[in-house]
């Protein structure tokens, strides 16, 4: 066979090390200021709740009956609720079931969503608008009914919450998959994937999907905060982790009828939701426009 | 016409889509014979159907829309009856194809090198295939390191030898090649061809060149064939219909080529009118509309395809006659 072409003389520039799509966006979000600082919170968050026995003061039911509804002190830092227990330590325990209800709720209305969005997209016709019709009649229900009535049906507790909260968000996802797939469907790399021999499956997989992606990462991101405060949400309405167990949300509701006189147990639970969310949607805005390629340089 | 058998015989295709706005009909009654071992330059106008008939050896027309009959022999074996995973293992295997633009036949978010092994994974039982990707990078004139780029971080003309890379890893019996100097700059396609030739003898394979551009058929093709309006209108050996072309609409495509001898300010040569609606072809020959020696007969009928000299077939009623300058009867 023939030789070679090209003289060897320079090896290896700036171009040939590793340098995926990854570690440019990694490099472009560097530079935002706003996402890194969400990006630590969201690790910070996620460390608070991997050792959440550690770090917090007191048990979540840890019961102190001297210490009912008192303001923050130097034992309780942020105060003790109606039953006297710690606020802080609910808090930090409290944290394991809003990252888990976030980013499970999201992770499912990913794989179904994305699923449906990438079959619908791909083979088109009569199997796209039978899915798309079915994803439209979901988003003619309001989400919250919909949430209600699906964890009323599966019964009160976390993993229940998870499906429900993902399941209101699948068309959402399946709308943009199918919009990201209609788009790199009919580029040529995907027929000239088709005549190198390659599979429907394989060319769904590895050509397909990874190249709708990036809306898909940004989407989900922005998702995870929705999702907590679903949670939140259906939790303050009753439907969610049951008591004790703290969840911010159901510490919210009942904190409620104590505003006027105790307004630090309301505030706190709040502020937790807030920090949490604002983190999240800087990161999600902070990698959409790492991911724009119009803003490659 | 060969003794010895063909290597891709298209037998009275057909191809339509069906659309909103009609039926397209875009290759109608295609009769088509490639011998091993040759290179076949395949010309015509955008819309006249080529890339198209490549989709159809390749089996890869999308059937709700589009609609094929007819016989497409490779080998012997007729492509429209094989089963998917044997299609699959045809095309890229035994059939492969450069594209267009390079610009966007790379999936953007694979390294070129695996892409390159992708193709090796496919079809053949090479172990390592990575250091496959890497041999076919250095026959195609790349550094082997740049195998870890991403197809944003190569040339155009770089792209093009990558898919060219892809295309023969895995020796095809033949090569499609669909006008895949369009895209570049003249420069480039000089290296680009003069690559596709070397390989084509190294690897040995067959190769149907789509273009329009005459100046390429004349520089690696064997035999040419002109199409027009989903039909071949004139096939012959690359010398004799350089020499004399028998259909008007090939000794227009030759007018229109443009010369260095003209006076500047002259206008180029055009063939009047454009291509016909593949939707509503028109009665009798199609180039009829548009041919200046066109009779009665022309809108009636079409002439069908004869041989005129050894090898040189012409669909027309009248072809041009070389010798006399005059046009002849058709009788």
């Amino acid at each position: 066979m023939g030789g070679t072409v090209m003289n060897k003389t320079v090896t290896g520039n700036s171009f040939t090390k590793g340098n995926s799509m990854w570690r440019y966006t990694f490099i472009r979000l560097r530079r935002n200021y706003l996402a890194m600082a969400g990006l630590v919170v969201i690790l910070l968050l996620a460390l608070t709740a991997i050792f959440a026995e550690r770090i917090a003061p007191y048990g979540y039911a840890t019961q102190d009956y001297m210490m009912i509804r008192k303001p923050p002190s130097a034992k309780h830092l942020l105060g003790t609720d109606e039953f006297g227990r710690d606020v802080l330590s609910r808090l930090i325990y409290g944290s394991r079931v809003s990252l888990q209800v976030g980013f499970i709720a999201v992770s499912i209305a990913l794989a179904a969503g994305g699923m449906i969005g990438a079959v619908a997209g791909y083979f088109g016709g009569k199997i796209d608008n039978l899915l798309m019709r079915i994803m439209d009649v979901q988003l003619a229900i309001p989400t919250i009914l919909l949430a209600i009535v699906i964890s009323s049906v599966l019964g009160p507790g976390l993993f229940n919450l998870m499906i429900a909260v993902g399941i209101t968000a699948i068309p959402r996802f399946a709308r943009l998959m199918r919009a990201s797939v209609l788009s790199v469907k009919n580029t040529e790399f995907i027929e000239a994937a088709r005549a190198m021999g390659a599979s429907h499956t394989r060319v769904i997989l590895l050509y397909i999907l990874p190249n709708c992606m990036a809306p898909l990462i940004v989407q989900a991101t922005i998702n995870v905060a929705n999702a907590i405060l679903f949670a939140a949400t259906l939790s303050f309405l009753g439907l969610g982790v049951q008591p004790p167990y703290p969840e911010w949300g159901g510490m919210l509701s009942a904190a409620r009828p104590y505003l006027r006189s105790n307004a630090y147990l309301s505030v706190f639970p709040g502020l937790a939701i807030m920090i949490t969310i604002v983190a999240l949607n800087c990161v999600g805005d902070g990698l959409r426009d790492a991911l724009d390629p119009k803003q490659k340089r | 016409m060969n003794d010895a058998q063909p290597l891709l015989d298209i037998r009275n295709l057909f191809v339509r889509f069906h659309t909103d706005t009609g039926v397209v009909h875009a290759v109608n009654g295609l009769n088509l014979s490639l011998r091993k071992g040759k290179s076949l330059g395949f010309v015509g106008e955008t819309g006249a159907g080529k890339t198209t008939t490549a989709l159809a050896a390749l089996q890869l027309i999308q059937s709700p829309p589009g609609e094929m009959t007819g016989e497409i022999l490779f080998q012997g074996r007729d492509v429209m009856k094989m089963t998917e995973p044997e299609k699959r293992a045809f095309r890229g295997g035994k059939i492969a194809m450069i594209f267009q633009d390079p610009m966007t036949s790379l999936n953007p978010i694979m390294t070129v090198e695996e892409q390159i092994m992708e193709m090796v994974e496919l079809h053949s039982a090479v172990a390592n295939t990575r250091e496959r990707a890497r041999e076919m990078l250095t026959l195609v004139g790349i550094r082997p390191e740049r195998g870890k780029d991403y197809p944003h971080q190569l040339s155009g003309g770089m792209r093009q030898r990558v898919g060219i890379a892809i295309a023969l890893a895995c020796e095809p019996d033949l090569l499609i090649a669909d006008e895949p100097t369009t895209a570049l700059d003249v420069t480039i396609q000089a290296q680009v061809i003069d690559l596709i030739k070397k390989l084509q003898s190294s690897v040995r394979t067959s190769l149907l060149l789509i273009t329009h551009d005459l100046g390429i058929v004349a520089e690696i093709c064997d035999d040419v064939a002109i199409m027009y309006a989903g039909r071949l209108v004139e096939t012959a050996g690359l010398r004799q219909l350089y020499k004399k072309p028998l259909h008007p609409y090939t000794q227009g495509l030759f007018d229109a080529v443009p010369r260095l001898d003209t006076d500047p300010g002259e206008k180029l040569a055009v063939i009047p009118g454009l291509t016909p609606d593949p939707t509503n072809l028109p009665e009798g020959c199609s180039f009829s509309p548009r041919c200046p020696h066109a009779r009665h007969v022309c809108h009636e009928r079409s002439c069908g395809m004869k041989e005129y000299e050894p090898g040189h077939f012409v669909d027309c009623h009248f072809p041009l006659d070389f010798s006399s300058g005059n046009r002849g009867d058709g009788k």
